[in-house]
């Protein structure tokens, strides 16, 4: 053990401006051993349940799956599929009410089960996956359906790609889980270390980092011995590290976490990629080692049920899809003084209208808040420039100055003032004293910012169509006149006429036989050359109009 | 405002911080130095403190009243009751009731609430009503009360007043009997230091005077010592961040200190300007107002530091003996301008080369 020790400590760890200490709530969910969730009557599985386009549905209502099977295809590059997670018969494929901030409907496959659990045929393990081809490893990824199960749920395999000019040298596994109340990771890195370290392998090979760095915080001595453990017992002491970190919110963002380790920023608007890092969260790791090892798409996780709302706090290995409501019916139900239920932690949880909604991938709590918990803070007062919001931000910005443009809506200032470096994390509303709710104001004004800067690509791109289909028609105007001047003059030179109007030119060279039908032949010669024009025109417009739109909907993808 | 009332979005933990508690530790940390100061000069602080504290409060709902804003909230932030605090500790201790009022209606109903009340007045309103009153009636303005140190008073055939006394001149300007506005006032350490320089006396002879205690004028280094202690005690309860004081002060005593090394007799010693007149409590109760200072760390070392050289410039060559409230105003103009250009470096961003 003496080895254990020695390989997780005694590493130069650096400091983030601001953070904030709070009470960490996290003996709650602890009190009480873990257990299996049982598995509900039915499962509903949203399309998306990651950053990127939604999965396109590829089983049919009164279908019959099986446990593990595709029920959700990836759609483009930033996409992941969709699995059921039991056995059991598709009854509706519709929108449901999904954990997200809008409150709103997403397409979901509703799942009957038939509680037999029966496996589907699941793709061969890679155990010799030193071998194995990355790009092979990051389709075994993509197809098991892997996403960020940090929070942000970004898909994995796009991030596991990062291209030949950004080489990564050091991998960061997340274990910081600083929010209050959460303890599933710390949960995860107990029951399952050897997988996360299993997982971590898999993605120094995908990656070509030379060294890991798994960053735990320092209120979790137990996850940071049993990670210290399986390291050496996989033996790769000497390429992954476990540095235990001082507990201080929000250490376990990305960027701060980077930060804490390597002493390194991303850069502004950057990724972690162009510094040479990628950070992956331990359910990620574990997911992969399932994915590649033992051929599993990610079909469950641990989930943590707590709050002083809830009967009793816990925390529980869920299927994808178990409705909250039937989670929370596991845990004892709500005990009545529920002020809010929150999926995901106090500082950066969504607030959940109802409990109706089902347990995502990247859902890694249900909190149940009584009014002690999460008081109303009241009526916002005026902000006294106190900058108690400022010293707090972990991305050193000017939170009140930010609040003060996002609320006159000037969307150029706040982003003068860095809005989109603003990670959400909640620190400055949580310090303020006059009970701004700051973080509402910068979503809302991101949220402004984006649809005003599509609203201006699209009108842009209407322009830019629309110049360009001017200009079109103006050089075939110009090219047409051009040619008819270069026609061989007709006698008694009324070339010029015939140049500007074939009409008039064939009227005012009635008279003449021989000339009347040379000018009426032009007519008609400068008549069809209109009209394939006109097609022409009409035909170019049509396919642009077509590959354009398309065009706007894979940025967004991107986006 | 009323779209965004329902607190749905994350944070959904509990605030740590009321600006209520905020503005009553400021009042708790007045606390030492107001009882230096009626130790020292009377009865006649409390007096008008008391009266100050009630006539803000009524300003504050008046002009809510009329403005058809809630005025429960606002009243129970105890910001003007800190204004108001401010405003009595800085004027003179037997200053007429009107004035007080008079000072009181122009700092919380023109400076704070006619610009939109807390929060958005680019003036501090205690130095604003303060520096209304100066300009406006000088005489009364400057009339100091000497401290209670008997043999100072001895030597200088001084009095000092009962409470009853202190009322009576206080709202009926009556003196108490056989006595003449000479026998109980006195100039400040700062008024008879720049006096006697401008008479071409030098400091050793100035400093003969019993009115000189080690560093500045005697009672006047004590309240400053108290000052000190609440603004501590500030710092250390976080309610004010060290940037402001330490840059104010710094911005004084440094050209103090140089001045002094050029020319002892004609310069005080820095210790003195520290110890005089309104410096303490000018850099941790009056610069720190967060309303109308500057937001960002090195900007707030600037406005700081730039009080601090006014200070410094109008008490040695200027016309008037003490300076907080105008270095203070002065920079509350410029505290836009500063924090424009003092910006924090953005996570991630690249260092300035």
């Amino acid at each position: 053990m003496t080895n254990a020790s020695s390989s997780s400590s005694k590493r130069k760890l650096w400091r983030f401006h601001g953070g904030v200490h709070l009470s960490d709530e996290k003996t709650l969910s602890q009190t009480r051993p873990w257990q299996p969730a049982p598995l509900p009557p039915q499962l509903v599985i949203p399309l998306q349940q990651h950053i990127g386009a939604p999965a396109r549905p590829c089983v049919a209502v009164g279908e019959r799956v099986y446990k593990g099977q595709m029920i959700g295809e990836p759609q483009g590059y930033v996409s992941v599929p969709v699995h059921a997670s039991s056995s059991g018969t598709v009854v509706a494929i519709e929108p449901l009410p999904v954990p997200h901030p809008s409150g709103l409907s997403a397409p979901c496959v509703v799942i009957e089960t038939d509680g037999e659990d029966t496996w589907t045929e699941l793709p061969e393990p890679l155990p010799d996956f030193e071998q194995q081809d990355p790009g092979k490893l990051r389709e075994r990824i993509r197809i098991s359906g892997v996403c960020g199960m940090g929070g942000a749920s970004f898909p994995t395999p796009v991030k596991l790609n990062p291209g030949p000019d950004q080489p990564i040298d050091t991998l960061i596994i997340n274990g910081v889980e600083c929010e209050p109340y959460i303890t599933c990771d710390d949960l995860l890195m107990r029951e399952r270390p050897e997988d996360i370290v299993d997982g971590i392998r898999i993605l120094l090979h995908i990656l070509g980092a030379s060294r890991c760095l798994i960053g735990i915080e320092d209120n979790k001595p137990e996850a940071a011995a049993a990670m210290t453990a399986a390291v050496i017992a996989r033996r790769v002491e000497d390429r992954v590290e476990v540095a235990v970190i001082p507990t201080l919110y929000p250490s376990g963002g990305e960027k701060q976490l980077i930060r804490v380790l390597t002493g390194k920023e991303v850069p502004s608007h950057g990724l972690p990629a162009q510094i040479g890092i990628v950070c992956q969260n331990v359910g990620t790791a574990a997911a992969i080692a399932d994915a590649v090892l033992r051929g599993r798409p990610l079909i469950e996780r641990f989930v943590t049920v707590t709050g002083r709302a809830v009967a009793e706090p816990r925390n529980y290995r869920v299927c994808i899809g178990t409705p909250a409501s039937a989670l929370l019916a596991t845990s004892g139900g709500l005990t009545g003084e529920l002020a809010k239920l929150v999926a995901g932690g106090p500082m950066m949880g969504i607030h959940l209208e109802h409990a109706e909604v089902p347990v995502t991938k990247a859902c890694n709590c249900l909190l149940a808040l009584t009014p002690a918990e999460s008081p109303d803070p009241g009526d916002p007062l005026a902000c006294i420039r106190c900058g108690r919001c400022a010293e707090a931000c972990p991305a050193n910005l000017l939170p009140q100055q930010l609040y003060w443009h996002a609320r006159a809506k000037e969307l150029e200032k706040v982003q003068d003032y860095n809005l989109f470096d603003c990670i959400e994390c909640g620190c400055c509303a949580h310090v303020c004293p006059s009970h701004i709710p700051l973080v509402q104001y910068y979503r809302y004004a991101k949220t402004e910012s984006w649809a005003r800067e599509r609203e201006k690509r699209a009108s842009e791109q209407a322009r830019e169509r629309h110049a360009a289909r001017e200009a079109r028609l103006e050089r075939q105007e110009r090219e047409r006149k051009a040619k008819l001047r270069r026609k061989p003059v007709p006698p008694r030179g009324s070339a010029a006429k015939a140049g500007t109007k074939p009409s008039t030119a064939a009227a005012g060279a009635a008279g003449s036989g021989e000339a009347d039908e040379t000018a009426a032949k032009q007519a008609k010669i400068a008549a069809a050359r209109d009209r394939v024009a006109a097609k022409r025109a009409s035909a170019a417009d049509q396919p642009e109009a077509a590959t354009a739109a398309p065009a706007v909907v894979t940025e967004e993808q991107a986006s | 405002m009323s779209s965004i009332a329902a607190v749905i979005s994350s944070p959904h933990s509990a605030r740590i911080n009321r600006v209520s508690w905020v503005m009553l530790q400021v009042c708790l940390a007045l606390v030492p130095g107001t009882a230096a100061l009626v130790w020292f000069f009377g009865w006649g602080v409390l007096i008008n403190m008391g009266l100050a504290i009630v006539f803000a409060v009524a300003c504050e709902a008046a002009v809510l009243r009329l403005r058809r804003r809630p005025v429960l909230p606002a009243i129970g932030d105890f910001s003007a009751v800190v204004t108001a605090m401010l405003f009595a500790l800085a004027v003179p201790p037997a200053l007429p009731w009107w004035l007080t009022l008079l000072g009181i209606f122009f700092a919380i109903v023109i400076v704070k609430q006619l610009y939109g009340g807390l929060g958005y007045n680019p003036f501090n309103p205690a130095m604003a009503g303060y520096v209304f009153l100066l300009i406006s009636y000088p005489v009364a303005m400057t009339s100091w009360l000497p401290p209670a140190i008997p043999e100072l008073l001895e030597a200088r055939d001084l009095a000092t007043l009962s409470f009853v006394d202190s009322a009576r001149l206080i709202f009926t300007g009556a003196l108490p009997p056989e006595m003449t506005w000479d026998a109980i006032t006195t100039a400040t350490p700062l008024d008879e230091m720049r006096t006697l320089l401008d008479q071409g006396q030098r400091i050793a002879e100035i400093r003969q005077s019993p009115l000189w205690g080690d560093f500045g004028g005697r009672g006047w280094e004590w309240v400053a010592n108290w000052y000190l202690v609440g603004g501590l005690f500030m710092l250390m309860r976080r309610v004010i961040t060290w940037e402001i004081p330490i840059a104010f002060l710094a911005g004084l005593l440094l050209p103090a200190g140089l001045f002094w090394l050029i020319d002892p007799q004609s310069y005080p010693f820095p210790a003195f300007h520290l110890f005089s007149g309104a410096a303490i409590l000018g850099a941790f109760f009056i610069a720190t107002d967060p309303v109308s200072a500057c937001t960002t760390r090195r900007g707030q070392l600037v406005y700081g530091g730039l009080i601090g050289l006014t200070v410094f410039i109008i008490r040695t060559w200027g016309g008037y003996p003490d300076a907080v409230a105008f270095g203070v105003l002065l920079m509350n103009i410029a505290a836009p301008m500063i924090e424009r250009y003092t910006q924090p470096r953005v996570f991630g961003q690249r260092k300035e080369t």
